[in-house]
């Protein structure tokens, strides 16, 4: 049917194909990079790597392990202008230029200096991923899961998703001629269930939020063969996409690492992979050493993280999301405390803010500097503010926000409070009464 | 009263490949109780060393997370459907 299954018959090593004792896929030489094996975040028990991502010990998730070669800046810097420019930092092989994939990433690094001005940030900086293909940071993400599901010889590539990921996953799943089938909560915003539907024939709406999408997909996971789910059970190689985040903004800033960085948390998945990207950066003396803080943003009516942030906790309470900002929308987010980690270490913070807020940002954001965000954005930039006014952030150090979605993907956020400001005939005389000349 | 438990793949082991068991119990800790009297080491797996939920895995008592319920307490009538299912740790 795929290309995907076309390229495993001609491979020497045949991906794909099960070991009928073990169950374990037998795998090609190299097809995880400089990958070695699988190791649980919690207990550190190791697995072999292969389509699994929860331990079998303690159930917690478990991580890509690598043995890095030297890499150097020069060496990155002649690679190709997406994410495949740091190949060698991922679970992906050599050639994975060769293989059809969307090509996302090296987005760019904008100098805010309005949005600096307004907010009172000296060095303000917009690292703005809606640029990606499907104009949100997932396609990173999804690009790493769909080498591993071709490695894999999955013959299906899926995921539940509050709707960029869907996007990413349709998108890429198209070009590389996999079947996708991806699952979203039935309340999500029309335009982001028009751009999974326009790139595939399989997206299935769900009565439920994305907890329930998320539980069914697992389950489904457990029960049928061949099926990649991106954040499921390739989850491991999906989530080192999002490294390629931190290692843009440390390249981009003539590799440095920024004082703080600001990032939109829903499964907090992204915020723990840029603060790995960051440190693998430092490990592999690609930049200095030196401290930085990392500061999560999230919806008032969704957040988790930021509650358990502000009550002082480890544990994480679930909650039933009540947000515009579907795109962050989740309810138990199991990197949550990793999240908390990470914030409280590095001397950062996790700060919500209202839909009215997050509304309030997107115009915001728009109207200093030219760029239209997603809710989850808005979410972000809402956050910067509110971590200014309330003296939780050093406006003297420089600062990266992290825009990872389109605001035409949201649309209805905005468009009830920005319109025309006058509705005219056309004449001089009808223009001049409107005050604007 | 009986129900019904739906095991995760990385716990098949101990129900010798089984994805669905049935078990027995007025609430969530006598099920698990009951599943280890069939499937010893299943609950070391669940429950950590003080009796706890594991903090990466979800049980489901019908559709509902047992965290929004009573947690271990949650009746368990007859004929439920319990889900045990690894926290999918990152992406959406
Ligand atoms: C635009 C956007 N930003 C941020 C996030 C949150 O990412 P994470 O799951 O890494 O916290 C999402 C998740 O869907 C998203 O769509
Ligand atoms: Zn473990």
């Amino acid at each position: 049917m795929s290309a995907v299954v076309a390229e495993q018959a001609s491979t020497p090593g045949t991906p794909g194909t099960t070991d009928s004792t073990s169950g374990t896929p037998r795998l090609r030489e190299g097809a995880f990079g400089n990958a070695t094996s699988l190791a649980c975040r919690e207990c550190g028990h190791e697995v072999a790597l292969g389509p699994h991502y929860a331990c079998p010990e303690c159930f917690g998730p478990l991580e890509i392990a690598y043995d890095f070669p030297a890499v150097t800046r020069e060496e990155i810097e002649a690679g190709p202008a997406n994410i495949w420019r740091y190949k060698a930092l991922l679970p992906v092989p050599t050639d994975i230029e060769t293989s059809p994939n969307m090509e996302p990433g090296f987005t760019r690094l904008l100098k805010a200096d309005n949005l600096g001005r307004t907010l009172g940030i000296d060095n303000l900086w917009v690292k703005d991923d809606s640029t990606n293909p499907t104009n949100s940071f997932k396609d990173r993400v999804v690009a790493c899961a769909l080498s591993a599901a071709r490695e894999f010889g999955s013959k299906v590539f899926a995921c539940p998703s509050t709707g960029n990921l869907a996007n990413a996953v349709a998108a890429a799943g198209a070009r590389a001629g996999i079947k996708t089938v991806v699952f979203i909560p039935s309340n999500l915003e029309q335009p982001k269930q028009v751009n999974s539907a326009v790139y595939t024939d399989s997206l299935v709406a769900v009565n439920g939020n994305y907890d329930d999408v998320n539980k069914l997909a697992s389950e489904i996971a457990g029960e049928e063969d061949g099926w990649a789910f991106v954040n499921v059970n390739v989850r491991p190689y999906y989530a080192e996409g999002s490294k390629t985040l931190g290692y843009e903004i440390a390249e981009q800033l003539g590799w440095r690492l920024p004082d703080q960085v600001v990032i939109p948390v829903a499964s907090g998945s992204q915020l723990t992979k840029v603060h790995k990207a960051f440190q693998e950066l430092i490990k592999l003396g690609l930049v200095e050493e030196k401290p930085y803080k990392v500061y999560g943003a999230q919806a008032t009516g969704c957040s988790p993280v930021s509650v358990a942030y502000k009550d002082g906790v480890d544990a994480i309470r679930p909650v039933k999301p009540d947000t515009i900002a579907k795109s962050l929308a989740i309810g138990n987010p199991a990197d949550g405390i990793y999240v908390l980690d990470i914030c409280r270490e590095t001397g950062g913070a996790i700060e919500d803010i209202s839909d009215d807020e997050v509304r309030e940002a997107i115009v915001l954001l728009a109207r200093t500097e030219g760029i239209f965000t997603e809710t989850a954005g808005g979410t972000t930039v809402g956050v910067l503010k509110k971590l200014v006014e309330t003296g939780q952030l050093d406006t003297s150090l420089e600062t990266v926000v992290i825009n990872t979605g389109h605001g035409l993907k949201t649309l209805d956020a905005v468009s009830g409070s920005v319109g025309p400001v006058a509705t005219i005939d056309p004449s001089y005389a009808a223009f001049v009464a409107t005050g604007l000349a | 009263m009986s129900v019904s438990v739906r095991i995760p793949t990385i716990l098949r082991t101990y129900t010798g490949g089984e994805s669905e068991v049935t078990a027995s119990g007025a609430t969530l800790a006598d099920v698990i109780d009951d599943l280890e009297s069939n499937h010893a080491g299943i609950k070391a797996r669940v429950l950590d060393d003080n009796g706890r939920l594991r903090r990466f895995v979800n049980v489901y008592v019908g559709n509902e997370d047992v965290r929004f319920l009573d947690d271990l307490a949650t009746p368990t009538p007859d004929g439920t459907q319990v889900s045990v299912i690894p926290a999918v740790a990152g992406g959406c």
